[in-house]
């Protein structure tokens, strides 16, 4: 592998990772604060399942980066994260978590079918192994969307006004990074184009069939390395623990 | 162990019968299908395994524990590798195993033969009065690999190892 693939594959491992920490982070943050009991259940469930795929992504990409996992989710900066925008918004009520939840869940169904065929056989491994248990998330994300957008006017209400915030969001997943090119000529990672075709091939009609409308707004194009303020403050917490005893054993 | 005797990997895969999944301590690794190879010079040891659920915390507890195992029978060095391919299938479980699930209380997860789609049906039963008459409460449960359902025969709830 040239260095430049190296580099293009580096890049988009991290963004995956990245992905996943900052969402299994803010799914976290609903452990004791769910709905209900068996919402707890799930959602710490769910966060638990996207920081072991982050650990994957991180490891498959420790080679290139030279750190490990814990390094990379803990002893990095806000700068430094190439997660999308829509992951790193604070979790709002369960609405919005649970339609962020579905955008993501099916933009993940949609890109492990993809990397499951990648030419770079430890990144199709992996994609394989993750997306059968993705089946689960997006069996429960999907399972909230229709419940309460077909729910009550105040659930239904609740799911649009989540669904007209994070759509122009969720479009950021498919803006390419600059080295993808490489990638998707190496046959190592899909075109997000087409991504975007087939994850809305899914996702539109069923958003529709739960009574909700999907907003004609421009999309948030922003690059990965750009963030919001609700980041540093994510970070904070996230990584106090270990920042406050770096040389700990756990 | 006399330094003499040189380790099969028959003895090892015995051994490795006895080392208990740590979240589900009556069913072993080799059970679960988590233990994939192990190979051996006559002393040093290697074993492959797979992981159930990615982000399942035990991992690093059965990778220790088929290390000490390992070493307790005689191996000089232990290498655990973990791979994730092929995938880890619930389809995996062996007989015995899903009898020793299904004592422990935990329903053993029906075979599907690699479309988990399908099993999404609750097609499960009660592990104590083996009624079908049961409700699923939850896909979600206590750990990763557990769903929570309900038996309407019985009325208790109980757990299922889901299927994957």
């Amino acid at each position: 592998m040239n260095e430049q693939v190296q580099q293009a594959l580096m890049e988009r491992l991290v963004a995956m990772a990245d992905d996943e920490v900052i969402l299994g982070h803010r799914d976290s943050e609903w452990t004791g604060h769910a709905p209900i009991l068996e919402e707890d259940i799930a959602i710490a469930n769910i966060a638990q399942d996207e920081l072991g795929h982050a650990i994957i992504w991180y490891e498959l990409a420790e080679p290139f980066t030279g750190n490990d996992a814990d390094s990379m989710a803990f002893f990095r900066d806000a700068r430094q994260f190439r997660n999308v925008q829509m992951v790193e918004l604070p979790k709002g009520d369960w609405a919005f978590t649970m339609m962020r939840q579905f955008l993501y869940d099916a933009y993940e169904m949609t890109l492990l079918a993809r990397l499951a065929e990648s030419a770079y056989e430890p990144l199709a491994e992996a994609a394989d192994k993750v997306r059968r248990e993705e089946i689960y998330h997006y069996r429960h994300s999907s399972t909230w969307v229709r419940r309460l957008g077909l729910g009550t006017e105040e659930s239904n209400t609740r799911m649009q006004r989540a669904l007209d915030h994070l759509w122009p969001y969720a479009l950021q997943l498919f803006r390419a990074m600059p080295n993808d090119s490489t990638l998707i000529e190496a046959g190592m990672f899909p075109d997000l184009a087409e991504m975007r075709a087939a994850w809305e091939k899914v996702v539109v009609p069923y958003l529709q069939e739960s009574d909700l409308t999907v907003p004609e707004v421009e999309p948030i194009y922003a690059e990965r390395h750009h963030h919001t303020e609700h980041l540093v403050d994510l970070l904070a917490d996230m990584q106090m623990v270990a920042r406050s005893l770096p040389e700990a054993v756990w | 162990m006399t330094p003499q005797t040189l380790l099969t990997e028959s003895m090892l895969w015995e051994a490795l019968k006895e080392v208990m999944d740590p979240e589900i301590p009556v069913v072993s690794l080799v059970d679960m299908g988590i233990v994939r190879a192990v190979e051996t010079d006559g002393r040093n040891v290697t074993v492959t395994m797979t992981p159930t659920f990615s982000g399942c915390p035990a991992l690093v507890v059965m990778e220790r524990l088929i290390a000490e195992k390992m070493k307790e029978v005689g191996a000089e060095t232990v290498e655990v590798k973990t791979v994730l391919k092929p995938a880890w299938t619930s389809d995996w479980i062996s007989e015995e195993g899903r009898a020793k699930l299904k004592a422990f209380g935990l329903a053993p997860p029906p075979v599907h033969g690699g479309d988990v789609n399908i099993m999404l049906v609750p097609t499960v039963a009660c592990p104590r009065c083996d009624s079908t008459n049961v409700t699923v409460k939850n896909t979600f449960g206590s750990t990763l690999c557990r769903a929570i359902y309900y038996c309407n025969d019985c009325q208790d709830a109980f757990e299922q190892f889901k299927p994957l």
